[in-house]
Protein backbone atom coordinates (compact mmCIF):
# COMPACT_ATOMS: atom_id res chain seq x y z
CA UNK A 1 0.00 0.00 0.00
CA UNK A 2 1.71 3.19 -1.14
CA UNK A 3 0.33 5.32 1.59
CA UNK A 4 -2.38 7.98 0.79
CA UNK A 5 -2.37 6.69 -3.39
CA UNK A 6 -3.84 3.34 -3.14
CA UNK A 7 -5.73 0.87 -0.78
CA UNK A 8 -5.03 -3.01 -1.02
CA UNK A 9 -8.73 -3.41 -2.46
CA UNK A 10 -8.68 -0.19 -4.98
CA UNK A 11 -7.51 -1.98 -8.64
CA UNK A 12 -6.87 0.97 -10.75
CA UNK A 13 -8.70 1.66 -13.96
CA UNK A 14 -10.54 4.31 -16.49
CA UNK A 15 -13.87 2.68 -16.54
CA UNK A 16 -17.02 4.62 -16.26
CA UNK A 17 -17.61 3.47 -12.34
CA UNK A 18 -14.09 4.48 -11.85
CA UNK A 19 -14.65 8.31 -13.09
CA UNK A 20 -17.85 8.86 -10.88
CA UNK A 21 -17.49 11.03 -8.41
CA UNK A 22 -17.06 9.32 -4.97
CA UNK A 23 -19.62 10.82 -2.46
CA UNK A 24 -22.34 9.64 -5.15
CA UNK A 25 -20.68 6.11 -5.52
CA UNK A 26 -20.78 6.03 -1.61
CA UNK A 27 -24.64 7.16 -1.57
CA UNK A 28 -24.98 4.95 -3.81
CA UNK A 29 -23.35 1.69 -2.07
CA UNK A 30 -25.26 2.41 1.29
CA UNK A 31 -28.44 2.76 -0.30
CA UNK A 32 -27.82 -0.62 -2.43
CA UNK A 33 -26.67 -2.35 0.69
CA UNK A 34 -29.75 -1.20 2.54
CA UNK A 35 -31.94 -1.87 0.20
CA UNK A 36 -30.76 -5.77 -0.20
CA UNK A 37 -30.77 -5.88 3.89
CA UNK A 38 -34.40 -4.91 3.45
CA UNK A 39 -35.29 -7.22 1.06
CA UNK A 40 -37.33 -10.32 2.78
CA UNK A 41 -35.75 -13.40 3.38
CA UNK A 42 -37.99 -15.63 1.46
CA UNK A 43 -38.01 -13.38 -2.05
CA UNK A 44 -35.24 -15.55 -3.33
CA UNK A 45 -35.21 -14.81 -6.58
CA UNK A 46 -35.25 -10.68 -5.66
CA UNK A 47 -31.22 -11.63 -4.43
CA UNK A 48 -30.56 -13.05 -7.78
CA UNK A 49 -31.68 -9.86 -9.89
CA UNK A 50 -29.90 -8.00 -7.47
CA UNK A 51 -26.99 -10.13 -7.39
CA UNK A 52 -26.97 -9.63 -11.63
CA UNK A 53 -27.37 -5.69 -11.19
CA UNK A 54 -23.83 -6.07 -9.09
CA UNK A 55 -22.54 -8.48 -12.15
CA UNK A 56 -24.16 -5.14 -14.14
CA UNK A 57 -21.55 -2.75 -12.55
CA UNK A 58 -18.55 -5.21 -12.70
CA UNK A 59 -19.21 -5.37 -16.34
CA UNK A 60 -19.09 -1.44 -16.80
CA UNK A 61 -16.28 -1.32 -14.09
CA UNK A 62 -14.13 -4.34 -15.53
CA UNK A 63 -13.72 -5.91 -12.15
CA UNK A 64 -13.13 -9.82 -13.24
CA UNK A 65 -15.03 -11.45 -10.72
CA UNK A 66 -12.18 -13.71 -9.74
CA UNK A 67 -10.68 -11.14 -8.28
CA UNK A 68 -13.43 -9.99 -6.54
CA UNK A 69 -14.45 -13.57 -4.67
CA UNK A 70 -11.08 -13.79 -3.12
CA UNK A 71 -11.53 -10.25 -1.81
CA UNK A 72 -15.02 -11.22 -0.43
CA UNK A 73 -13.77 -14.02 1.31
CA UNK A 74 -13.04 -11.51 4.36
CA UNK A 75 -16.61 -12.46 5.20
CA UNK A 76 -15.64 -16.28 5.85
CA UNK A 77 -16.04 -16.01 9.65
CA UNK A 78 -20.24 -15.06 9.42
CA UNK A 79 -20.56 -18.01 6.95
CA UNK A 80 -19.88 -20.29 9.80
CA UNK A 81 -22.23 -18.32 11.97
CA UNK A 82 -24.79 -18.88 8.77
CA UNK A 83 -24.52 -22.94 8.74
CA UNK A 84 -24.87 -23.12 12.45
CA UNK A 85 -28.23 -21.23 12.25
CA UNK A 86 -30.29 -24.17 11.03
CA UNK A 87 -28.40 -26.94 13.69
CA UNK A 88 -29.49 -24.11 17.01
CA UNK A 89 -32.75 -22.05 16.21
CA UNK A 90 -35.76 -22.90 17.84
CA UNK A 91 -39.67 -23.55 15.86
CA UNK A 92 -40.59 -26.36 13.67
CA UNK A 93 -37.58 -29.09 12.26
CA UNK A 94 -37.35 -30.66 9.12
CA UNK A 95 -35.23 -33.90 8.66
CA UNK A 96 -32.55 -33.57 6.06
CA UNK A 97 -29.71 -36.32 5.30
CA UNK A 98 -30.15 -37.85 8.81
CA UNK A 99 -29.80 -33.71 10.33
CA UNK A 100 -32.87 -32.03 12.45
CA UNK A 101 -32.53 -28.84 10.95
CA UNK A 102 -34.79 -26.00 12.02
CA UNK A 103 -36.88 -23.96 9.26
CA UNK A 104 -36.70 -21.15 10.94
CA UNK A 105 -32.89 -21.39 11.24
CA UNK A 106 -32.70 -22.39 8.02
CA UNK A 107 -34.12 -19.19 6.84
CA UNK A 108 -32.04 -16.77 9.39
CA UNK A 109 -29.27 -18.76 8.07
CA UNK A 110 -29.98 -17.88 4.46
CA UNK A 111 -30.61 -14.28 4.82
CA UNK A 112 -27.29 -14.03 7.13
CA UNK A 113 -25.30 -15.78 4.11
CA UNK A 114 -27.14 -14.14 1.08
CA UNK A 115 -27.03 -10.32 2.69
CA UNK A 116 -23.91 -10.62 3.69
CA UNK A 117 -22.45 -11.49 0.79
CA UNK A 118 -24.32 -8.83 -1.65
CA UNK A 119 -22.96 -6.85 1.44
CA UNK A 120 -20.06 -7.66 1.26
CA UNK A 121 -19.24 -7.52 -2.72
CA UNK A 122 -20.93 -3.83 -2.88
CA UNK A 123 -18.07 -2.87 0.01
CA UNK A 124 -15.30 -4.15 -2.44
CA UNK A 125 -16.94 -3.16 -5.19
CA UNK A 126 -16.87 0.90 -3.71
CA UNK A 127 -13.22 -0.20 -2.72
CA UNK A 128 -11.91 -1.86 -5.84
CA UNK A 129 -12.97 1.53 -8.10
CA UNK A 130 -12.83 4.26 -5.42
CA UNK A 131 -9.00 5.55 -4.83
CA UNK A 132 -8.04 6.94 -1.22
CA UNK A 133 -8.06 10.58 -1.19
CA UNK A 134 -11.83 10.50 -3.57
CA UNK A 135 -12.99 8.61 -0.54
CA UNK A 136 -12.62 10.89 2.21
CA UNK A 137 -13.02 14.01 -0.38
CA UNK A 138 -16.31 12.46 -1.02
CA UNK A 139 -17.05 11.92 2.37
CA UNK A 140 -16.07 15.79 3.30
CA UNK A 141 -18.91 16.52 0.39
CA UNK A 142 -21.41 14.40 1.95
CA UNK A 143 -20.97 16.54 4.78
CA UNK A 144 -19.24 14.39 7.29
CA UNK A 145 -17.40 17.05 10.10
CA UNK A 146 -14.10 18.77 8.75
CA UNK A 147 -12.62 17.15 11.66
CA UNK A 148 -13.80 13.59 11.11
CA UNK A 149 -12.43 14.03 7.57
CA UNK A 150 -8.96 15.61 8.45
CA UNK A 151 -8.47 12.92 11.15
CA UNK A 152 -9.11 9.94 8.38
CA UNK A 153 -6.93 11.65 5.90
CA UNK A 154 -3.81 11.88 8.35
CA UNK A 155 -4.82 8.37 9.82
CA UNK A 156 -4.30 6.80 6.03
CA UNK A 157 -1.32 8.82 5.34
CA UNK A 158 0.53 7.54 8.86
CA UNK A 159 -1.11 4.36 8.69
CA UNK A 160 1.61 3.01 6.79
CA UNK A 161 4.32 4.32 8.77
CA UNK A 162 2.85 3.29 11.66
CA UNK A 163 2.40 -0.18 10.24
CA UNK A 164 5.91 -0.52 8.86
CA UNK A 165 7.04 0.83 12.46
CA UNK A 166 5.23 -2.29 14.04
CA UNK A 167 6.75 -4.74 11.27
CA UNK A 168 10.33 -3.16 12.15
CA UNK A 169 9.63 -3.85 15.50
CA UNK A 170 8.14 -7.42 15.02
CA UNK A 171 11.92 -8.13 12.62
CA UNK A 172 13.73 -7.05 15.49
CA UNK A 173 12.02 -8.98 18.27
CA UNK A 174 12.26 -12.14 16.03
CA UNK A 175 15.73 -11.47 15.12
CA UNK A 176 16.63 -11.42 19.02
CA UNK A 177 15.08 -14.95 19.50
CA UNK A 178 11.38 -14.12 20.13
CA UNK A 179 9.57 -16.90 19.03
CA UNK A 180 5.44 -17.25 21.44
CA UNK A 181 3.25 -19.55 20.63
CA UNK A 182 1.40 -19.28 24.24
CA UNK A 183 -0.48 -16.53 25.97
CA UNK A 184 2.18 -15.83 28.43
CA UNK A 185 4.97 -15.19 26.12
CA UNK A 186 3.15 -12.26 24.96
CA UNK A 187 5.12 -9.99 27.44
CA UNK A 188 7.89 -8.31 24.52
CA UNK A 189 4.87 -8.23 22.03
CA UNK A 190 2.94 -6.13 24.49
CA UNK A 191 5.61 -3.77 25.57
CA UNK A 192 6.34 -3.09 22.03
CA UNK A 193 2.42 -2.15 21.43
CA UNK A 194 3.22 0.10 24.68
CA UNK A 195 6.00 1.41 22.49
CA UNK A 196 3.80 2.05 19.48
CA UNK A 197 1.80 3.87 20.99
CA UNK A 198 4.41 6.11 22.38
CA UNK A 199 6.54 6.52 19.34
CA UNK A 200 3.02 7.09 17.72
CA UNK A 201 1.93 10.11 19.97
CA UNK A 202 4.97 11.56 20.41
CA UNK A 203 5.27 11.35 16.25
CA UNK A 204 1.91 13.05 16.55
CA UNK A 205 3.33 15.72 18.33
CA UNK A 206 6.20 16.39 15.86
CA UNK A 207 3.59 16.52 13.28
CA UNK A 208 1.62 19.42 15.35
CA UNK A 209 4.82 21.29 15.23
CA UNK A 210 5.47 21.04 11.92
CA UNK A 211 2.26 21.98 10.65
CA UNK A 212 2.17 24.57 13.19
CA UNK A 213 5.45 25.77 11.35
CA UNK A 214 4.38 26.00 8.19
CA UNK A 215 0.99 28.31 9.15
CA UNK A 216 -1.65 25.86 10.58
CA UNK A 217 -4.03 27.89 13.10
CA UNK A 218 -6.53 25.48 13.95
CA UNK A 219 -8.35 24.83 10.60
CA UNK A 220 -7.08 22.78 7.36
CA UNK A 221 -7.83 23.86 3.85
CA UNK A 222 -10.94 22.72 2.38
CA UNK A 223 -10.98 19.07 0.23
CA UNK A 224 -11.50 19.83 -3.38
CA UNK A 225 -13.67 17.76 -5.40
CA UNK A 226 -15.88 17.57 -8.57
CA UNK A 227 -19.35 18.31 -8.10
CA UNK A 228 -22.41 15.95 -10.09
CA UNK A 229 -24.43 16.97 -12.17
CA UNK A 230 -28.11 16.10 -11.69
CA UNK A 231 -27.45 13.22 -15.13
CA UNK A 232 -24.62 11.77 -12.95
CA UNK A 233 -26.09 11.16 -9.81
CA UNK A 234 -29.43 9.51 -12.22
CA UNK A 235 -27.17 7.24 -13.51
CA UNK A 236 -24.73 6.39 -10.77
CA UNK A 237 -27.72 5.07 -8.23
CA UNK A 238 -29.60 3.54 -11.51
CA UNK A 239 -27.90 0.21 -9.70
CA UNK A 240 -29.25 1.11 -6.48
CA UNK A 241 -32.28 2.54 -7.37
CA UNK A 242 -32.96 -0.65 -8.90
CA UNK A 243 -32.26 -2.84 -6.14
CA UNK A 244 -34.72 -0.52 -3.94
CA UNK A 245 -37.19 -1.36 -6.54
CA UNK A 246 -36.47 -5.07 -6.45
CA UNK A 247 -36.46 -5.12 -2.14
CA UNK A 248 -40.33 -3.36 -2.72
CA UNK A 249 -41.47 -6.22 -5.01
CA UNK A 250 -40.23 -8.38 -2.63
CA UNK A 251 -42.78 -7.99 -0.46
CA UNK A 252 -45.15 -8.82 -3.38
CA UNK A 253 -43.50 -12.28 -4.86
CA UNK A 254 -42.77 -14.39 -1.55
CA UNK B 1 3.99 -14.50 16.10
CA UNK B 2 2.29 -15.28 12.83
CA UNK B 3 2.77 -13.04 10.39
CA UNK B 4 -0.26 -11.48 9.24
CA UNK B 5 -1.43 -13.24 5.75
CA UNK B 6 -4.81 -12.07 5.85
CA UNK B 7 -7.90 -10.41 7.22
CA UNK B 8 -11.17 -11.32 8.51
CA UNK B 9 -13.61 -9.58 9.13
CA UNK B 10 -14.40 -9.03 12.82
CA UNK B 11 -16.86 -6.98 12.82
CA UNK B 12 -20.61 -7.41 12.00
CA UNK B 13 -21.63 -8.03 8.48
CA UNK B 14 -24.92 -6.95 6.56
CA UNK B 15 -27.77 -8.89 6.87
CA UNK B 16 -27.58 -10.01 11.34
CA UNK B 17 -29.88 -7.25 11.57
CA UNK B 18 -32.68 -5.83 9.91
CA UNK B 19 -32.89 -2.63 7.92
CA UNK B 20 -34.79 -0.53 10.59
CA UNK B 21 -32.52 -0.93 13.56
CA UNK B 22 -29.64 -0.69 11.02
CA UNK B 23 -30.74 2.71 10.31
CA UNK B 24 -31.91 3.52 13.93
CA UNK B 25 -28.16 2.30 15.15
CA UNK B 26 -26.70 4.36 12.68
CA UNK B 27 -28.86 7.52 13.51
CA UNK B 28 -27.52 6.84 17.22
CA UNK B 29 -24.01 6.82 15.99
CA UNK B 30 -23.84 9.53 14.06
CA UNK B 31 -25.29 11.33 17.07
CA UNK B 32 -22.72 9.70 19.04
CA UNK B 33 -20.07 11.06 17.18
CA UNK B 34 -20.91 14.52 16.64
CA UNK B 35 -20.62 14.79 20.18
CA UNK B 36 -17.18 13.09 20.60
CA UNK B 37 -16.45 15.54 17.70
CA UNK B 38 -17.29 18.66 19.93
CA UNK B 39 -15.75 17.43 23.03
CA UNK B 40 -12.65 15.85 21.41
CA UNK B 41 -12.08 19.39 20.38
CA UNK B 42 -11.91 20.81 23.70
CA UNK B 43 -9.54 17.85 25.21
CA UNK B 44 -6.92 19.08 22.30
CA UNK B 45 -7.68 21.80 20.80
CA UNK B 46 -5.63 22.78 17.64
CA UNK B 47 -3.95 19.37 18.58
CA UNK B 48 -7.25 17.37 17.80
CA UNK B 49 -5.91 16.46 14.21
CA UNK B 50 -2.84 15.08 13.93
CA UNK B 51 -3.04 13.69 17.67
CA UNK B 52 -6.67 12.07 16.87
CA UNK B 53 -4.86 11.11 13.18
CA UNK B 54 -1.68 9.39 14.80
CA UNK B 55 -3.84 7.65 17.40
CA UNK B 56 -6.40 6.07 15.15
CA UNK B 57 -3.47 5.10 13.02
CA UNK B 58 -1.89 3.45 15.90
CA UNK B 59 -5.46 1.58 16.48
CA UNK B 60 -5.70 0.49 13.03
CA UNK B 61 -1.86 -0.82 13.00
CA UNK B 62 -2.66 -2.26 16.51
CA UNK B 63 -5.70 -3.90 15.53
CA UNK B 64 -3.46 -5.77 12.15
CA UNK B 65 -0.98 -7.29 15.08
CA UNK B 66 -2.33 -10.61 15.94
CA UNK B 67 -1.01 -12.13 19.82
CA UNK B 68 -0.65 -15.85 20.40
CA UNK B 69 -2.98 -17.26 22.45
CA UNK B 70 -2.83 -21.12 21.60
CA UNK B 71 -0.28 -22.55 18.88
CA UNK B 72 -2.14 -22.01 15.63
CA UNK B 73 -4.58 -19.62 17.28
CA UNK B 74 -4.15 -16.01 17.55
CA UNK B 75 -6.23 -13.19 18.72
CA UNK B 76 -6.13 -9.10 17.92
CA UNK B 77 -7.13 -6.20 19.79
CA UNK B 78 -10.07 -4.33 19.55
CA UNK B 79 -8.91 -1.22 21.63
CA UNK B 80 -11.62 0.48 22.96
CA UNK B 81 -10.46 0.77 26.78
CA UNK B 82 -7.01 1.09 25.80
CA UNK B 83 -7.88 4.34 23.56
CA UNK B 84 -10.27 5.78 26.78
CA UNK B 85 -7.50 4.93 29.20
CA UNK B 86 -4.60 6.78 26.77
CA UNK B 87 -6.31 9.40 25.04
CA UNK B 88 -9.87 9.82 26.73
CA UNK B 89 -13.35 8.62 25.70
CA UNK B 90 -13.78 11.58 23.36
CA UNK B 91 -10.45 11.26 21.46
CA UNK B 92 -10.61 7.80 21.86
CA UNK B 93 -14.19 7.23 20.66
CA UNK B 94 -13.87 9.18 17.87
CA UNK B 95 -10.88 7.13 16.59
CA UNK B 96 -12.13 4.53 17.27
CA UNK B 97 -15.13 5.16 14.98
CA UNK B 98 -12.98 6.87 11.97
CA UNK B 99 -11.50 3.06 12.23
CA UNK B 100 -13.83 1.34 11.57
CA UNK B 101 -15.63 3.43 8.99
CA UNK B 102 -12.21 3.29 6.87
CA UNK B 103 -12.33 -0.35 7.54
CA UNK B 104 -16.02 -0.82 6.06
CA UNK B 105 -15.22 1.51 3.29
CA UNK B 106 -11.54 0.71 1.87
CA UNK B 107 -11.45 -2.56 3.59
CA UNK B 108 -14.95 -4.15 3.20
CA UNK B 109 -14.65 -5.23 7.32
CA UNK B 110 -17.64 -4.86 8.57
CA UNK B 111 -21.12 -3.93 6.58
CA UNK B 112 -22.08 -0.99 5.24
CA UNK B 113 -25.52 -1.38 6.58
CA UNK B 114 -24.08 -2.78 10.13
CA UNK B 115 -21.58 0.78 10.50
CA UNK B 116 -24.16 2.46 13.11
CA UNK B 117 -24.23 -0.82 15.08
CA UNK B 118 -20.42 -1.74 14.57
CA UNK B 119 -19.87 2.36 15.84
CA UNK B 120 -22.58 2.09 18.65
CA UNK B 121 -20.76 -1.34 20.43
CA UNK B 122 -17.02 -0.86 19.75
CA UNK B 123 -16.47 2.98 19.31
CA UNK B 124 -19.17 4.44 22.15
CA UNK B 125 -20.65 1.45 24.20
CA UNK B 126 -17.08 -0.09 24.01
CA UNK B 127 -14.85 3.39 25.13
CA UNK B 128 -17.41 5.34 26.86
CA UNK B 129 -18.25 1.61 29.38
CA UNK B 130 -14.36 1.11 29.32
CA UNK B 131 -13.57 5.24 30.95
CA UNK B 132 -16.24 4.16 33.23
CA UNK B 133 -14.75 1.69 34.90
CA UNK B 134 -11.36 2.83 34.74
CA UNK B 135 -12.81 6.48 36.07
CA UNK B 136 -14.58 4.56 38.81
CA UNK B 137 -11.82 2.71 39.76
CA UNK B 138 -9.35 5.71 39.70
CA UNK B 139 -8.02 5.82 43.35
CA UNK B 140 -6.93 2.96 42.82
CA UNK B 141 -5.11 3.82 39.48
CA UNK B 142 -3.65 6.53 40.52
CA UNK B 143 -2.07 4.62 43.80
CA UNK B 144 0.69 2.59 41.89
CA UNK B 145 1.58 1.28 38.53
CA UNK B 146 -0.10 -1.91 39.43
CA UNK B 147 -3.07 -0.38 40.42
CA UNK B 148 -3.20 1.78 36.73
CA UNK B 149 -3.02 -1.53 35.19
CA UNK B 150 -5.00 -3.57 37.39
CA UNK B 151 -7.96 -0.87 36.25
CA UNK B 152 -6.81 -1.01 32.63
CA UNK B 153 -7.83 -5.17 33.03
CA UNK B 154 -11.01 -4.87 34.57
CA UNK B 155 -12.26 -1.95 32.26
CA UNK B 156 -11.23 -3.92 29.09
CA UNK B 157 -12.69 -7.04 30.55
CA UNK B 158 -15.87 -5.28 31.21
CA UNK B 159 -15.99 -2.78 27.96
CA UNK B 160 -15.47 -6.31 25.91
CA UNK B 161 -18.15 -7.75 27.86
CA UNK B 162 -20.76 -4.44 27.69
CA UNK B 163 -19.93 -4.19 23.98
CA UNK B 164 -20.99 -7.84 23.10
CA UNK B 165 -24.48 -6.80 25.16
CA UNK B 166 -24.93 -4.22 22.37
CA UNK B 167 -24.53 -6.71 20.17
CA UNK B 168 -27.56 -8.89 21.75
CA UNK B 169 -29.57 -5.63 22.34
CA UNK B 170 -29.37 -5.08 18.51
CA UNK B 171 -30.28 -8.83 17.39
CA UNK B 172 -33.04 -8.95 19.63
CA UNK B 173 -34.61 -5.62 18.21
CA UNK B 174 -33.69 -6.91 14.59
CA UNK B 175 -32.03 -10.25 14.27
CA UNK B 176 -33.65 -13.58 13.37
CA UNK B 177 -33.18 -17.55 14.18
CA UNK B 178 -31.92 -18.17 17.23
CA UNK B 179 -33.74 -17.56 20.65
CA UNK B 180 -32.59 -15.25 22.77
CA UNK B 181 -31.32 -16.83 25.58
CA UNK B 182 -28.97 -18.94 23.37
CA UNK B 183 -27.18 -15.37 22.01
CA UNK B 184 -27.05 -13.95 25.43
CA UNK B 185 -25.27 -17.33 26.63
CA UNK B 186 -22.98 -17.85 23.59
CA UNK B 187 -22.23 -13.62 23.31
CA UNK B 188 -21.40 -12.98 26.72
CA UNK B 189 -19.10 -16.57 27.33
CA UNK B 190 -17.50 -15.68 24.04
CA UNK B 191 -16.67 -12.43 25.08
CA UNK B 192 -15.60 -12.96 28.93
CA UNK B 193 -12.89 -14.97 27.33
CA UNK B 194 -11.49 -12.71 24.67
CA UNK B 195 -11.96 -10.05 27.77
CA UNK B 196 -9.52 -11.56 29.61
CA UNK B 197 -6.93 -11.66 26.35
CA UNK B 198 -7.87 -8.00 25.75
CA UNK B 199 -7.79 -6.87 29.74
CA UNK B 200 -3.99 -8.76 29.85
CA UNK B 201 -3.02 -6.79 26.69
CA UNK B 202 -4.23 -3.60 27.23
CA UNK B 203 -2.92 -3.76 31.10
CA UNK B 204 0.48 -4.45 29.97
CA UNK B 205 0.32 -1.94 27.18
CA UNK B 206 -0.81 0.77 29.84
CA UNK B 207 1.98 -0.57 31.82
CA UNK B 208 4.53 0.26 29.11
CA UNK B 209 3.07 3.28 28.64
CA UNK B 210 2.83 4.82 32.28
CA UNK B 211 6.47 3.42 32.86
CA UNK B 212 8.10 5.85 30.48
CA UNK B 213 5.34 8.49 29.62
CA UNK B 214 3.25 8.74 32.65
CA UNK B 215 2.21 11.92 31.60
CA UNK B 216 0.46 10.67 28.49
CA UNK B 217 -1.74 8.69 30.34
CA UNK B 218 -5.63 10.38 30.34
CA UNK B 219 -6.70 8.44 33.40
CA UNK B 220 -4.33 9.68 35.77
CA UNK B 221 -3.10 12.81 33.95
CA UNK B 222 -4.19 15.70 37.04
CA UNK B 223 -3.65 18.94 35.01
CA UNK B 224 -1.03 19.61 32.57
CA UNK B 225 1.49 22.17 34.43
CA UNK B 226 1.09 25.68 31.94
CA UNK B 227 4.66 26.69 30.38
CA UNK B 228 7.30 28.43 32.45
CA UNK B 229 8.72 31.28 31.30
CA UNK B 230 12.30 31.99 32.70
CA UNK B 231 13.74 35.79 31.79
CA UNK B 232 16.68 35.15 33.84
CA UNK B 233 19.15 32.38 32.18
CA UNK B 234 20.01 29.59 34.38
CA UNK B 235 23.34 29.70 36.28
CA UNK B 236 24.97 26.25 35.44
Amino acid sequence: MAAGHAHPLYRAGDSVVHRLPAHVKIVGAFVFVLAVVATPREAFAVFGLQFLLLVGVWVAGRIPPGWLAARALIEAPFVVLAVLLPFFAVGPRVEWWGMSLSVDGLLAGWNILVKGTLGVLVSVTLAATTPLRDLVSGLSRLRVPAMVCVIATLMLRYLEVIAAEARRMRLARISRGHDPRFAWQLGATVRSVGALFLRSYERGERVHLAMLSRGYTGTMPAFTSASASTATWAAALLPAGAAVLLAVSGYWVR
Amino acid sequence: MEPHTGLVAMHMSDGIVNAPISVLFGLIAVLGLAFCVARARRDLDDRTAPMAGLVAAFVFAVQMLNFPVLPGVSGHLLGGALCAILVGPYVGALCVSIVLLLQALLFADGGLSALGTNITNMALIGTFVGYGVAVAMRRIATRSRGGLMLTAFVAAWVNTVVASLGFVLEYALGGQGLALGTVFGLMTGFHALIGIGEGIITALTVGAVAAARPDLVYLTRTSSPSLEIRTQGVRS
